[in-house]
């Protein structure tokens, strides 16, 4: 059974690919995260697409992510839960049937059939089944108001009786249980944890770690009753359930959750004849392929060396090997890395390695601080000379750099590294520092020293290190750190200080023309990056317009002329559409003014219209004419607030339940003029069905039936990211100010051209969680600069004023826009165009561009003619 | 409104006329007074057809280099932000961003490429070219 009989297509019934070969056909029994790990990964890999695809999966919806279901009680959708990109089944090549379980497989004729009774044809079949809760046996485990805790279904089913209940207990204290407490904690339901074994958590942590843990877990309102057995469940006359356990206590409760334990979901494959190991799962070898060499198994149904593995991280693993081989690779699943870091109820829980010291002769060196609700332990070889694992409690910092060191030698003393971490410079460069990427330290190393890399943002794109879990990034810092590289925040030659700093300073400092400042913070004159950044910090600080004296020497092209330069040195011209709102009036203005100035005229994405072809001398008087009809510069060409987009909401719209026109016109013109460290885009949608795209925007309102749904950092662009729900069924005025104090957080704190998505994943590196960060700042006020910031909104939105007609009332402003110095009326004559679909479009430059100068008029060059003088 | 297209540029040049007043004095053109030269930014010049960007930097000093962005074409280098890297004065091509040595003409970040750089000088408050017409004299 080599891999090579799938690469020989076997002739009979088969589905054209698109180059013509005959497919071959895989089918998937499951869409949970391996399944759909699989299923992308071989999307991946079979570029010549040899393979069509075929899914079908019990849930009735796509595969989500479970690792963060208990999310969706506090508002995550199931939505965004969702690990289905959009183009994955195009119903051709790759096809998924929902709620239809596979209910037999019939290894002779190679199909499945599915309870719908669907007969499905494969050459290649991978059973990603998963798993199911273990409900213990206990007599009354089936009665109503007992629940599991799994899937979407599951929680809706708990949120529905959790209304009404009181008290609930989870059985289990495991990993799963906790997050199930934790689930029924954030329902409002007071929450018992009932484990059978002596610990929480016990397959993950000691006694000594349990026992902190459990500390932790009460401190914050649970009970927890461990070495405690559930015996009985009866069904109490208010429909109420008693507990009954050992020893006769007995314990009422609302309803209950069984968070116990998984077992495989291998009876697909006992059916058919697979090989089961003895306490159940599809036996696989290291190809992760059964038996029948046409059928393969991963995730939790498969055992993989004599494992279950209930993590998604190996599942996801044995998705690629399977993968791999299925396009003739030869990958292999070996040992995995069972390692886990999480945050339970709040509380740092990690181990790595051998844990419980299972390994012969092995010592145990444990710390342990009851008050701070610290313990953490190491496993050492019997001669203290090598670690072997570790358990972490309370404080887990320490966790990626102690994993790195199992199975290394002691670097240091056993009370240094559990006190204070390893040092990094003991590294070993073999040392694995991202698991989930697997990326050592020397690589990390000689990304930073070869590749130039100086902070955690290079490092993750150069390596991609810290780009899953996030768990090694504090290990990264050091590194860097160790590695001499000062992570410089500093902005260029000029300033040592990073954007952030230098805006508080010039606001602390009331220092307002860039002399003062580069004379009191940097040195020398400025550079392209520098002065630009000192431009929008006084522009953000309210320091009148952006072309007064010493400023407009500060300012990029664009800026400084109030337009966007094109390819071939003219501009572009956008007058402000709030929310994309025209009268028919204003529209003929902007159809006549293109025409009259014959400028090639587009619809931006944005909702405006934008007019090419404009030369510096024209720009003025196109603005005149467009100024006395009413519009307004649209700041196309700033790093400020562009537009806010709008579907046409309530007011027209059939579905809508806002009204979004209205809401997106008046925050456009509240934050018109708003300069920033990088563009910054907004849109709200009249209803769920989110028409104006507003998540894909820096910030994005979606109305609900009850208000507005605030969502934080999105953008399109070269990395396109969706915002994140922030806030929900707000009032207006409530919105507004969240979105003012976002907004002014961002302009203070944020680095130069970073978008808000960077920015609030840079939050996400500094403290944990950038939104919950967020929201403390500008929720909960925590920094106490609540006040100030509303305080500098409201200046912006007083002294705003329209950049085009101060400029027209201005004659000094107006003497910069001339093609030359010494003739102001000839127009530059390198600007040419030639006429496509009716319209002008800038000639290609002319490949041997500059003349040679009149011999009695002309110039005569000093420089560049003695040089190697290469022209592009 | 649109100018016959595709005129090799030489030819569009040499038919603009030249703004050649006060062409004289050994070959020495005035092109404009220096307070017309906003400080540390660029302004463009039309000397017997050429293009040229003039920059007036911080300490006083004048310079004259073309008016021709060699990355792409465009005559944009006037509009340029001006600083300094190390000793140099410097402009930055606002098209993308390649930096030029106002002396020299060398593009600091690709030492392949240079720009043609020209005398200048103020005189009583004018700031004039050098265009080697003696004839003009």
């Amino acid at each position: 059974m080599s891999v090579d009989m799938f690469a020989e297509p076997v002739p009979g019934l088969r589905a054209e690919t698109v180059a013509g070969v005959a497919a071959r056909r895989l089918v998937v029994v499951g869409n949970g995260m391996v399944g759909q790990r699989l299923v992308d990964a071989v999307r991946e890999r079979d570029t010549e697409q040899r393979w069509q695809i075929t899914v079908v999966g019990e849930e009735p919806r796509p595969a989500y992510d479970r690792v963060a279901l208990t999310s969706y009680l506090t508002g995550t959708s199931a939505e965004e839960l969702s690990l289905v990109s959009e183009d994955c089944y195009d119903g051709e090549r790759c096809v998924l049937h929902l709620g239809e379980p596979a209910v037999a497989i019939d290894r002779d004729t190679r199909t499945v059939t599915t309870a719908t009774g669907r007969v499905v044809e494969y050459d290649a079949l991978v059973l990603a089944t998963g798993s199911r809760p273990f409900v213990p046996p206990v007599p009354g485990a089936d009665l109503d108001g007992c629940f599991v805790y799994r899937t979407i279904d599951d929680l809706d089913a708990i949120r529905e009786r959790a209304a009404s209940a009181r008290v609930g207990a989870v059985v289990g204290g495991g990993l799963l249980g906790l997050e199930a407490a934790n689930a029924l904690r954030s329902l409002g339901v007071e929450t018992h944890v009932v484990e059978f074994a002596p610990r929480l958590m016990p397959a993950q942590v000691d006694q000594g770690g349990g026992e902190m843990l459990r500390r932790a877990v009460e401190s914050l309102g649970l009970d927890v009753h461990v070495d405690t057995a559930t015996e009985q469940l009866t069904a109490l006359d208010d429909g109420r359930l008693r507990m009954n356990f050992a020893g006769g206590v007995v314990l009422d409760v609302d309803l209950v959750v069984f968070s116990a334990g998984i077992r495989p979901r291998d009876e697909l494959a006992r059916t058919c004849g697979l090989d089961l190991g003895e306490r159940g799962g599809v036996q696989v070898d290291d190809a992760c392929r059964t038996a029948d060499p046409a059928i393969w198994a991963i995730g939790e149904c498969a055992l993989a060396g004599g494992t279950i593995y209930g993590l998604v991280a190996p599942g996801y693993e044995m998705a690629e090997v399977v993968a791999d081989r299925l396009v003739g690779g030869t990958a292999a699943f070996t040992d995995c890395d069972t390692s886990t870091k999480l945050k339970l109820l709040g509380v740092d829980v990690a181990s790595f390695g051998d844990a419980h010291g299972a390994t012969p002769g092995a010592l145990d060196v444990v710390y342990a601080d009851p008050v701070a609700g610290v313990y953490k332990k190491l496993v050492l070889t019997d001669d203290a000379s090598t670690v072997l694992g570790g358990v972490l409690v309370g404080d887990a910092s320490s966790y990626a750099a102690l994993r790195t060191l199992v199975g290394q030698p002691l670097p240091d003393t056993p009370e240094q590294l559990l006190m204070a971490g390893p040092s990094t410079s003991s590294l070993d460069d073999a040392a694995q520092v991202c698991t989930c990427q697997n990326v050592s330290a020397g690589a990390i190393r000689t990304a930073i020293a070869d590749d130039g890399c100086c902070d955690v943002a290079s490092v993750k794109t150069c390596t991609k290190a810290g780009t899953v879990c996030g768990s090694c990034v504090p290990l990264i810092k050091t590194l860097l750190a160790q590695s001499g590289v000062e992570a410089s925040t500093a902005l260029c030659e000029h300033f040592d200080l990073s954007r952030a700093e230098l805006f508080d300073a010039i606001r602390v400092t009331g220092l307002r023309s860039f002399s003062d400042i580069v004379a009191g913070h940097g040195r020398g004159r400025g550079c392209d990056i520098c002065k630009p950044v000192v431009a929008s910090i006084l522009a953000s600080l309210g320091s009148g317009h952006i072309l007064d004296g010493e400023q407009a020497a500060l300012q990029d092209t664009n800026d400084h002329f109030l337009a966007n330069l094109q390819r071939n040195g003219t501009y572009s011209v956008v007058p402000r559409i709030p929310g994309g709102e025209l009268t028919p009036e204003k529209l003929i203005v902007i159809g006549e003014v293109a025409r009259d100035f014959g400028l090639y005229t587009k619809i931006t994405g944005g909702q405006r219209i934008d007019l090419f072809g404009a030369r510096v001398e024209q720009l003025p008087i196109i603005w005149r004419r467009l100024v006395d009809a009413g519009f307004e510069s649209g700041h196309a060409y700033g790093k400020a607030l562009r537009t806010v987009k709008s579907c046409v909401g309530s007011t027209w719209c059939r579905y809508g339940v806002q009204d979004s026109t209205s809401l997106a016109i008046m925050l456009e013109l509240r934050y018109r003029g708003l300069r920033s460290p990088h563009k910054i885009k907004a849109g709200v949608s009249g209803c769920a069905r989110e028409c104006a795209e507003a998540r894909g925007k820096d910030f994005g309102i979606i109305a609900s039936d009850c208000g507005w749904n605030l969502y934080l950092g999105g953008n399109g662009g070269f990395n396109p990211r969706h915002a994140q729900l922030f806030a929900s069924d707000l009032d207006t005025d409530e919105l507004v100010r969240l979105i003012d104090r976002f907004l002014m957080f961002y302009v203070r704190t944020a680095d130069r051209l970073q978008r808000t998505s960077a920015w609030l994943e840079a939050l996400n590196d500094e403290h944990g969680d950038g939104l919950a960060y967020l929201r403390r700042v500008i929720v909960d006020d925590e920094l106490g600069i609540c006040a100030d910031l509303d305080a500098a909104m409201d200046t912006h939105v007083d002294t705003y004023a329209d950049e085009w007609a101060a400029v027209l009332d201005d004659d000094e402003k107006l003497r910069r826009f001339v093609s030359f110095v010494n003739a102001p009326d000839v127009p530059d004559p390198s600007i040419r165009f030639v006429t496509e679909r009716e319209q002008i479009r800038p000639a290609d430059p002319d490949p041997d561009p500059d003349p040679d100068p009149d011999p009695a008029t002309g110039p005569v060059p000093i420089a560049g003619a003695q040089l190697e003088v290469v022209r592009r | 409104m649109m100018p016959d297209s595709l005129a090799p540029v030489s030819d569009v040049l040499q038919r603009v006329a030249p703004d050649t007043r006060g062409a004289g004095r050994n070959g020495w053109v005035d092109v404009c007074g220096y307070d017309a030269l906003s400080l540390e930014r660029g302004a463009a010049a039309l000397v017997g057809g050429v293009q040229i960007a003039l920059f007036r930097t911080y300490d006083g000093g004048i310079y004259a280099i073309s008016n021709r962005d060699p990355f792409s074409g465009a005559y944009v280098l006037a509009r340029g932000i001006v600083g300094n890297r190390g000793e140099a004065p410097t402009v930055s091509s606002p098209m993308h961003k390649q930096v030029f040595d106002l002396r020299t003409g060398r593009c600091l970040d690709d030492p392949d490429v240079a720009v043609m750089v020209y005398r200048v000088r103020v005189t009583h408050g004018r700031v004039e070219v050098y265009t080697g017409s003696e004839a003009a004299a």
